[in-house]
Parts: C-alpha cells; sequence; structure tokens
C-alpha cells in the first residue's frame, strides 16, 4: 500500500517519470526475449497457405482430429475437476504427516517429459500392465489405443495445472466464513459446498481453462500410451506431426488452429490467472 | 593509496575466480580443446540416417573415426520422412541414409545432391511377443478377429511397406495404432501391448530375441531399398564422400549383412 495521498480511482500514475528513466539494459534483453517468444509464432502465420486454408480446415481427417482433441480434452478436464479439487482441497485444509512430499509428487507432471508419462502410464495401465493386466482379466477393459487411453493420458498431464491453481486459491482465501459457517451448524460437506467452493471458484475456472489447454495440446504421452489411430486417438498434435512427415502446409494449417484456440484461452485468461491471489 | 589497494583486494579474488573457471574449463572441455587443436585437419561428417540404421551406422561412424583420425561422425537418427523435411528446410546434413527411394527423391528434388547408390535392402517380418499369446503363424492371422496388431502409418517407409504387403496378399487389416516410426511400433510388441506388428527383419534381429520374426513370402513383394547420397551444400565435402565409400564398401556390406540387411 503506497501513500494514496492524492490518487483518484481511475487516475492513471504519473507515467512520464517512469519512462524517462527506462532501465535500457533490461528493456533491451526484455524486447529481444519477447521476440524469441512471439517470432516462431509469426513464422506460422507467415508461412500459412491462407488461400486453400478454408479447403484444408474442411477435411474430414482435420474435423475428425479436431473433434477427437476437443472431446478427449473437455472429458479429461472434467475428470480432473472431480479428482482434482478434493485433493487441492486436501493438500491446503488438511494437515497430514508428508504433506509436502505428496505436493511435490502432484506437481511432478508438470516438468516430467510427457513421453516418460506415457512409458510410466503403459508400464501400469498397459495390457502387461500392473494394473492393466487385472483390468482385462477381470473386466475385459484395456486402455491402450482407446479413447479413452487418451483421455487418461491427457488427464495425467494436465491434472497438476488444475490442483495447483485451485490450491492457491484455497490458501489465499480467509478461513473465517468456513469456521463461521461451521460454528452456525453447516456440515463439512455443507461449508465445502456453499463457502469453500464459491470463494474459489475463480481459481477453479482458471486451473480448469489451463487443464483444458493442456490436454488439448498434449502429445507425447498420448502417442506412447494412446498410440495414434484415426478417429480413435489421433488428435490434432499427432496429426501435425504425422502431417510433416509428408505434407509440411497440412502441418502448418493444423498447428494454426492450435495455436488460435491457445492464445484465445490464455488471453480470455489473463487477468484471472496473473492475479489470483 | 589505500582506495587503490583496497580496490585491488576487491578485484583480485575476483580474478582468481575467473582464472580458476578458465582453468576448469579448459581441463573439463578436453573434447573441445582437441577438436579445435587438430586445427585444419579436423572434420566432422554430419549424417543423416533411417531410425532402422541406428546399429548398423554407429558402427561404421566407429570404424570411419578410427581409420579418419581428428574426423568425428555425428549422426542424426530419425524417421527418414522427418529427416528429409528437415534437410529441406536447410538442416546442414553432409550425407543422407534414408529408409527408402520416396524420401530421398523429397530430398533430391528440392535441392541438387550426388546420385543417391541404393546400398541395403530390408524386409517385413511379422513381429510376435516371445510367448505369441494371439498364435501368430503368417500374415492372414493379423486379419483374424480380436488380433491387436501395430503397423507404422503409411507416411513413413515402413508403414509404406506393410500397405504393400497386404495389399500383395489381398487382406484387409485394421490395426489399433499407426505408429510414427518403426522402432516405436516394435515397442508395443515387446511391451506386450499389441498381438502383432509388421517391422524390418533388422529390427527383429536388434530387438535380441524379446520378439519373435515370422518371414512370410508375400514380403518380397515390398523390399525397401536404402538410398544413401552426399549433399550438395555438404560442408564436410571429401570426408562426407568417404563415409558413403565406406558404407557401399565391402566392410560395409559386412556390418549390414550382420544385422540381416540384405545388400545389392
Amino acid at each position: 500500500m503506497s501513500a494514496p495521498v492524492q490518487e483518484q480511482p481511475g487516475q492513471a500514475r504519473p507515467r512520464r517519470e517512469v519512462s524517462s528513466r527506462l532501465p535500457w539494459i533490461l528493456v533491451v534483453p526484455a524486447l529481444a526475449g519477447l521476440a524469441f517468444l512471439v517470432l516462431p509464432l509469426a513464422g506460422l502465420l507467415v508461412r500459412a497457405p491462407w488461400s486453400t486454408l478454408p479447403q484444408r480446415l474442411a477435411e474430414p481427417h482435420v474435423l475428425e482430429a479436431l473433434r477427437l482433441s476437443l472431446v478427449t480434452a473437455t472429458v479429461a478436464t472434467a475428470a480432473c475437476l472431480l479428482l482434482g479439487v478434493p485433493l487441492a482441497w486436501l493438500l491446503a485444509r488438511v494437515e497430514f504427516p508428508g504433506r509436502r512430499v505428496v505436493r511435490a509428487l502432484v506437481t511432478v507432471p508438470l516438468v516430467l517429459p510427457p513421453v516418460v508419462g506415457g512409458v510410466a502410464l503403459l508400464l501400469v495401465l498397459g495390457r502387461r500392465g500392473l494394473a492393466g493386466q487385472w483390468l482385462e482379466s477381470s473386466f475385459g477393459i484395456t486402455l491402450p489405443f482407446t479413447t479413452a487411453g487418451v483421455i487418461i493420458a491427457e488427464a495425467f498431464v494436465a491434472m497438476p495445472f488444475l490442483v495447483i491453481s485451485v490450491e492457491g486459491a484455497l490458501r489465499g482465501a480467509d478461513q473465517r466464513f468456513e469456521e463461521a459457517a461451521a460454528t452456525l451448524g453447516a456440515s463439512r460437506w455443507t461449508v465445502f459446498r456453499r463457502v469453500t467452493l464459491p470463494m474459489v471458484m475463480p481459481g477453479v475456472v482458471a486451473g480448469a481453462v489451463l487443464c483444458w489447454a493442456r490436454a488439448l495440446g498434449e502429445f507425447g504421452a498420448t502417442i506412447t500410451f494412446a498410440g495414434n489411430f484415426p478417429g480413435t486417438t489421433r488428435t490434432m498434435p499427432l496429426a501435425v506431426y504425422l502431417a510433416l512427415e509428408t505434407d509440411p502446409e497440412a502441418a502448418i494449417v493444423l498447428s494454426l488452429v492450435l495455436l488460435a484456440v491457445s492464445v484465445v484461452i490464455l488471453a480470455s485468461l489473463r487477468d484471472r490467472w496473473v492475479s489470483a491471489p | 593509496m589505500f582506495r587503490r589497494l583496497s580496490r585491488w583486494v576487491l578485484t583480485l579474488p575476483v580474478a582468481l575466480m575467473v582464472a580458476g573457471l578458465a582453468g576448469c574449463g579448459s581441463g573439463t572441455g578436453s573434447g573441445a580443446t582437441a577438436t579445435s587443436a587438430a586445427g585444419a585437419g579436423a572434420k566432422e561428417v554430419t549424417v543423416f540416417a533411417a531410425a532402422s540404421l541406428t546399429g548398423t551406422f554407429t558402427e561404421l561412424g566407429k570404424v570411419f573415426e578410427s581409420a579418419h583420425p581428428g574426423t568425428t561422425v555425428r549422426f542424426n537418427f530419425g524417421s527418414s520422412a522427418t529427416l528429409a523435411q528437415q534437410i529441406v528446410q536447410g538442416a546442414p546434413a553432409d550425407v543422407f541414409a534414408a529408409a527408402s527411394p520416396a524420401t530421398m527423391k523429397t530430398v533430391t528434388d528440392a535441392s541438387p545432391a550426388g546420385s543417391p547408390a541404393s546400398f541395403a535392402r530390408n524386409k517385413l517380418q511379422i513381429a510376435v511377443p516371445a510367448d505369441n499369446p494371439a498364435k501368430v503363424d503368417e500374415l492372414k492371422d493379423l486379419a483374424g478377429p480380436g488380433v491387436k496388431v501395430a503397423l507404422c502409418a503409411e507416411q513413413v517407409p515402413c508403414g509404406a511397406a506393410a500397405a504393400k504387403a497386404l495389399g500383395a496378399a489381398g487382406l484387409k487389416v485394421t490395426p489399433v495404432t499407426l505408429e510414427q516410426d518403426v522402432k516405436a511400433t516394435l515397442t508395443k510388441v515387446e511391451l506386450g501391448e499389441v498381438d502383432a506388428a509388421l517391422v524390418y527383419r533388422t529390427d527383429v534381429i536388434a530387438s535380441g530375441g524379446k520378439v519373435r520374426g515370422i518371414a512370410f513370402p508375400e514380403a518380397d513383394q515390398a523390399v525397401n531399398d536404402y538410398p544413401i547420397a552426399t549433399l550438395a551444400e555438404a560442408p564436410a565435402g571429401e570426408a562426407a564422400r568417404q563415409f558413403v565409400d565406406l558404407v557401399l564398401s565391402q566392410q560395409g556390406r559386412d556390418v549390414l549383412t550382420k544385422a540381416g540387411f540384405e545388400v545389392p
């Protein structure tokens, strides 16, 4: 809280003073960094075959991959909400031994190479995997090479985004409201549903959107665990990778679609994500 | 006087640190210094080669390096089609060894290259897990109900060959996955996630008994020729040609046949 003596709402801070003292030693590398991140994306736009874009986008295999991507990312996000919000609540509200370790483990998929995640899933949930063996012999369910496998791969990689976001929101929320509700006789479940959840809703929404965007872009774990078959497991990122083998222009078109979706998502999220408590 | 002294006192440790770091650098980076010390004689040959050549070319690279002291061979192994795209987009390669004439053509169409020479030939086999759970014995078993099959995507050479072989046999097989290269396809068999896959004979041999290979007659109609060429802009020039000569030599043929390739 800086001295708000003369400041009025809506009035910008004195800008001139700041700009006259621009430290160029920071501004130059900052601009270079910006260019480094943005130029490759601009390259996609420059090289895109704009004239044939509509036909290419309307091709059945493109629509098929896009539809599959949207469906799997959405279902994966729903699964992450179902499992991730309680997990975030556990991490933020319940003291238990080894909580730090658990929190670290939850975020591992964030930094793990997705291919490693795919291998791990294959070794556990594959047909010969630890749990997969039992799934097949008892229920006749095999997950690799199915759309369900894609959803699992995406959820594995994307869930930490949701958990981190919701946990942050829970830690920032004022617990006195929950305590007040509890002293007024509300059950724990009611407190969670009627007080806690509405309080952290912006965090949940931001987390879910990030989670969805990450699931949409998932490649490594998907191709390793779920394989690559049109209509069943070939999502947009896989289609991009395969298109690059023979038809780079098609790969550019598919990449543009993913880029557009990601930019819209992140731009709409900017304020919520950056200024989250 | 005192001020100057104190400045020196401050500077000295910094100077020592810098010297120490420099010392460490030259100590640990002996590889780098060796190459630069060799001066004009030091060369680097960059070879882009199909993933199925990983074993044989790594071996030939060592042979080449010991025959040409001071020259190192760097490999970029991957799907031929991906490599071809990388070269077309300007990746600095001296030699390209592809798993099919079609992928080589992508490169030679885009920029002039030395005329490609065919140096190896690979045939498909059916790969099954060691315990062969689906009892696959011949090609038509792949079309059987409940048999999980992995194939390479048709965009890559092993997939094109698989499609040709299945076409020759008049079979319609619905795979559960179309993998992006032959190694990934084989891995799915090794892990037992699929019951069978069509991969190269050389890959079955390279797996060292983890999968069983079954030869089938239609494979003769889907033989893959491996062309090799030096690239027009090859920065290594002469050394690149020497590496291609080694691959085409008797010594090269021996390494390739040992790995299960046929040599033209």
